[in-house]
């Protein structure tokens, strides 16, 4: 982050921020992004997720107070709707031929012939989400508790949760 | 035979250097998303023209900012930022009409621009100054002397020029076509050199005189 984007000018009874032009802005975190989406959902609906988190993130861009951390925010929108995705697809079941056939046999073991992306793709979008920001993004407990809205511990026991779920799948 | 799943496995999932090609081409999408929400505020486009690349600055009011190649490009967008909104992105599209009418002019195809323009980055008395100028027509000049006279401020001929001097519209508000009196061509936000050019395709010089 430049210090420029630092810089905060007093205004008569209000405070202006002043943000970097929102190309810079998306120069600088499309990479971080789109990592983040290609692995908590998946390569067909990572660009989707992509353009659904920069317009929101441009809806609410000149209105922001702190432009300090905006890598924290624009990962925070991104998880929003990495979850938001995750039940709308769920209602209306994308065939993808990224998901295989997952047999729905009560008290079963799905098969996941090792497809950790399906294994990933199976757990509950908080978890998931959790996950892929401390382990794909190696990012702090703290952070991945700030991106979901949740406390360090419950970002912590997500991870955990997740985390363990995935090496029981993955055998 | 299953490997146990280590941590670091999941790195791979984030998709590594492809994910860099494919965020960049869903980043060049974003622009046009942005337009078609009403979120643009201002759109960047280029043109190739005989005096140098020029950056056009478009907002929904018009166009705002013509820049010549050496004007330095983040300072620039900074600027914008701070006065007229950080919703900036590069859509050429945007900036169509802009330079369907500036290659016109460059062909000799055009003489007058018909375009709505954003004078939110004229300040003070160069919104004065350049209306004025505005209305010189092609293949016409006038001095700083003349402009100060017609704004109303005789003696302001020094104000003039530094109007002038701070056009963010040039070319489409023509500031090129305003000398110095006795025919000296003076100065130019562009340069003396893209000054004479312009006056020369405009036919207010001769053309042996283009370098």
């Amino acid at each position: 982050m430049s210090d420029r984007s630092r810089v905060v000018r007093g205004v008569v009874a209000s405070q202006i921020v002043e943000l970097p032009p929102f190309s810079e802005f998306l120069e600088e975190h499309r990479g971080t992004v789109y990592r983040f989406l290609m692995a908590a959902v998946g390569p067909h609906e990572a660009d989707d997720c992509f353009q659904d988190t920069f317009v929101a993130a441009l809806r609410a861009y000149p209105r922001l107070t702190d432009a300090s951390r905006l890598d924290r925010w624009i990962l925070r929108i991104a998880s929003r709707k990495a979850i938001d995705h995750h039940r709308a697809a769920g209602r209306r079941a994308i065939p993808s031929d990224e998901l295989p056939e997952r047999p729905a046999l009560p008290g079963g073991q799905p098969e996941f012939d090792g497809d950790l992306r399906a294994a990933v793709s199976s757990l509950p979008p908080k978890q998931r989400v959790a996950v892929v920001h401390r382990h794909v993004l190696d990012r702090s407990y703290a952070d991945v508790a700030e991106a979901l809205g949740i406390s360090e511990e419950a970002a912590r026991a997500n991870v955990y949760q997740g985390v363990k779920k995935l090496r029981e799948l993955m055998g | 035979m299953k490997a146990t799943m280590k941590t670091t496995d999941l790195k791979k999932l984030g998709g590594g250097g492809e994910s860099d090609q494919r965020s960049k081409a869903a980043a060049a999408q974003i622009a046009g998303a942005a337009a078609e929400h009403g979120l643009l505020d201002v759109a960047l486009g280029v043109f190739e023209s005989p005096v140098g690349e020029l950056l056009l600055a478009v907002t929904p009011r018009g166009l705002a900012y013509v820049a010549f190649e050496e004007e330095e490009r983040d300072e620039l967008l900074s600027r914008f930022s701070r006065q007229l909104s950080p919703r900036i992105l590069e859509h050429p599209a945007s900036t169509d009409e802009v330079r369907r009418q500036l290659e016109q002019y460059f062909e000799g195809d055009r003489t007058r621009f018909e375009l709505k323009l954003d004078r939110r980055l004229m300040r003070g008395i160069a919104r004065d100054v350049l209306a004025a100028t505005a209305r010189v027509p092609f293949g016409r000049t006038t001095t700083y002397g003349a402009l100060a006279e017609r704004i109303g401020r005789p003696r302001a001929s020094r104000a003039v020029g530094n109007a002038l001097g701070s056009n963010p519209i040039p070319i489409v508000v023509p500031c090129h076509r305003v000398l110095r009196t006795g025919g000296d061509v003076g100065g130019y936000a562009g340069g003396p050199s893209r000054k004479r050019r312009l006056l020369t395709l405009e036919g207010s010089l001769p053309a042996t005189r283009t370098p």
